[in-house]
């Protein structure tokens, strides 16, 4: 019997309720290994919360969650890292008075054994693993283009090397669903371009990518699959072409009045 | 120049019960090493996590109870007793870190401070295990016994003040590397922040719990020094005071670096001391306290890291 494919990511009728308020409405949807997702609509369509929801910082209302076919729906974050998702946030988050190596170390932990034991009595273990971290931390602080940085204090670098650190962060982590919130947002054009070379480079290496984000010509430029969200409501799904076309997302984006052969 | 700094440190600490002649001198010493090692534990929780602890001296005395029980009602060895001193908190630490921080913050206070009242009630009140207020004479002194020689009892302020001293390197040494691991860098991301440090996959119940467990392990240490110290043990060794104490301790050296409490620890315990000899009575506290405030207000952040910022930008 041939095993079926299964998805990396499961998103099953998950609902969000704050109060009276619908943030997300019963959505499905699932993300395939090995590509570029990207979830797009309109401001407060559920995109955010979308992500929390996966990443265990809101718990659904009602619905299921599951990665590569476990059920995570409800699970603490920290534990959802452990299975290899995560996650940057929208508003840039970093740990600001710790240096870019430091905060990518940080980003590491999972990475590293040692506990109090072995800090007690295992030294040259220790050792030997803070050695083995700090390459590792090297090569992702290479990898995102911060090698210069390095020393620095997170605080001090500029919006758009947080967010590059950011990233560097979450890769520490060995992701193999990497959610990205707006990693794009208040960039200039050419960092944007170099985030776009970036994302597809961290999917060459075979990690999945998922990412809400504004940019258009970013999104449609390096997704294979473009997911579009309205009130709470996916009204859309499908390659960048097909997405672009489809008369409910114009209509969402641009009004109800809309035309959509206009 | 800095390792230099340091050799010159240690011989200093190292030499001390040979040229400090006054018995009363070398007392506040001692002290100073047991405070270094409570300011030390209290650093932990409240300069690496962010979590404030004000029931401190809880952990202190059940610590100081722990030791004067076993070594006066069962004649245990008082190795055994300081070992129990340590475990005993330790596991306190444990259960308070497990019920309180879920929640963190203002939860995390209100509970150590409620928890040292309560402690501090049943140590008066359960008068068959305790003697109530009349407290616990008679803790023996530490004896260091080498097979093959005639065991050595550290029964004077000289040999005790080495006991202390190493206890201070150990516990510091064992902070520093705690806190260059793995584990140190979880606590920092979790005061630094949390959100971003959970989405990487630090368990921060986990880590906070832990955080509480070697701190209160440590201050319970430091009471099994105290008792076996002034050799007796009452529920004094609860008082508010002595958390406060650690709390100006690690805030005015410096909270999250780990010379900021131990020069903390030795300054405010030397302090009314000297003014005690230097003023009268009337003037002691009043001057301390506005020291303490000139301090807060010179240097926010505490004395180690100002002096250190300084020392970089001359």
């Amino acid at each position: 019997m041939a095993a079926p494919v299964t998805a990396m990511l499961e998103v099953r009728e998950v609902a969000v309720r704050f109060g009276g308020v619908s943030a997300l409405g019963g959505v499905s949807f699932a993300v395939a290994p090995g590509t570029v997702t990207s979830l797009i609509g309109p401001n407060g369509a559920g995109k955010t919360t979308a992500f929390n929801v996966i990443t265990g910082f809101q718990r659904p209302s009602a619905g299921r969650v599951s990665h590569e076919g476990v059920a995570i729906t409800g699970w603490r974050p920290h534990r959802i890292a452990e299975r290899g998702v995560v996650r940057t946030f929208q508003k840039t988050s970093v740990f600001p008075g710790l240096t870019v190596m430091d905060n990518v170390l940080t980003g590491l932990h999972l990475r590293g054994r040692v506990g109090v034991a072995a800090v007690l009595l295992a030294r040259r273990r220790v050792r030997d693993e803070e050695q083995r971290l700090r390459q590792e931390a090297e090569r992702v602080i290479e990898f995102v283009g911060l090698g210069r940085r390095r020393d620095e204090l997170a605080s001090v670098l500029s919006y758009g090397d947080q967010r590059l650190l950011e990233l560097a962060v979450a890769l520490g982590a060995q992701p193999r669903l990497l959610l990205l919130d707006e990693p794009a947002s208040g960039m200039t054009a050419s960092e944007k371009l170099a985030v776009a070379a970036l994302i597809q480079r961290i999917r060459q290496q075979g990690v999945t990518v998922f990412l809400v984000e504004h940019d258009m010509r970013l999104v449609m430029q390096i997704s294979d699959c473009v997911l579009v969200l309205n009130y709470g409501r996916l009204i859309a799904n499908g390659s960048a072409d097909e997405v672009q076309r489809n008369p409910d997302v114009i209509r969402a984006y641009l009004g109800a009045g809309a035309r959509v052969d206009a | 120049m800095r390792r230099l700094g340091l050799g010159a440190l240690l011989a200093v600490c190292a030499t001390a019960p040979l040229w400090v002649w006054n018995p009363y001198h070398l007392h506040t010493l001692i002290m100073a090493g047991i405070f270094a090692v409570l300011a030390l534990s209290l650093n932990l929780l409240l300069g690496y996590t962010g979590q404030l602890s004000l029931g401190h001296a809880a952990f202190f005395g059940i610590g100081a109870y722990a030791t004067g029980l076993l070594t006066v009602k069962l004649e245990w060895s008082p190795w055994i007793g300081l070992l129990a001193a340590t475990a005993l908190p330790a596991l306190a630490g444990w259960v308070i870190g497990r019920l309180a921080l879920k929640l963190r913050g203002a939860y995390f206070v209100l509970l150590t401070i409620s928890f040292a009242g309560v402690i501090s009630l049943v140590s008066v009140n359960w008068m068959d295990l305790t003697n109530g207020p009349l407290g616990l004479p008679g803790v023996p002194p530490v004896e260091l016994a080498v097979p093959g020689l005639p065991a050595l009892s550290l029964r004077t302020k000289g040999a005790y003040y080495y006991l202390v001293l190493a206890t201070v390197v150990a516990s510091y040494l064992f902070c520093l590397a705690l806190i260059r691991s793995r584990i140190g860098r979880a606590l920092v991301a979790l005061r630094e922040n949390e959100t971003l440090a959970v989405s990487v996959g630090i368990d921060g119940t986990h880590y906070l719990v832990l955080a509480a467990v070697i701190s209160a392990g440590m201050a319970g240490l430091g009471g099994g020094l105290y008792a076996h110290y002034t050799r007796f043990v009452s529920p004094e060794v609860f008082l508010f005071s002595y958390t406060v104490t650690m709390v100006i301790m690690v805030v005015a050296g410096g909270k999250g670096t780990l010379t900021g409490p131990i020069v903390g620890a030795v300054i405010f315990t030397v302090l009314p001391e000297a003014l005690r000899e230097l003023t009268s009575w009337q003037w002691q506290m009043l001057l301390y306290g506005i020291l303490l405030i000139a301090v807060l207000f010179f240097m926010p952040r505490g004395i180690v890291p100002t002096l250190e910022a300084r020392w970089r930008r001359p």
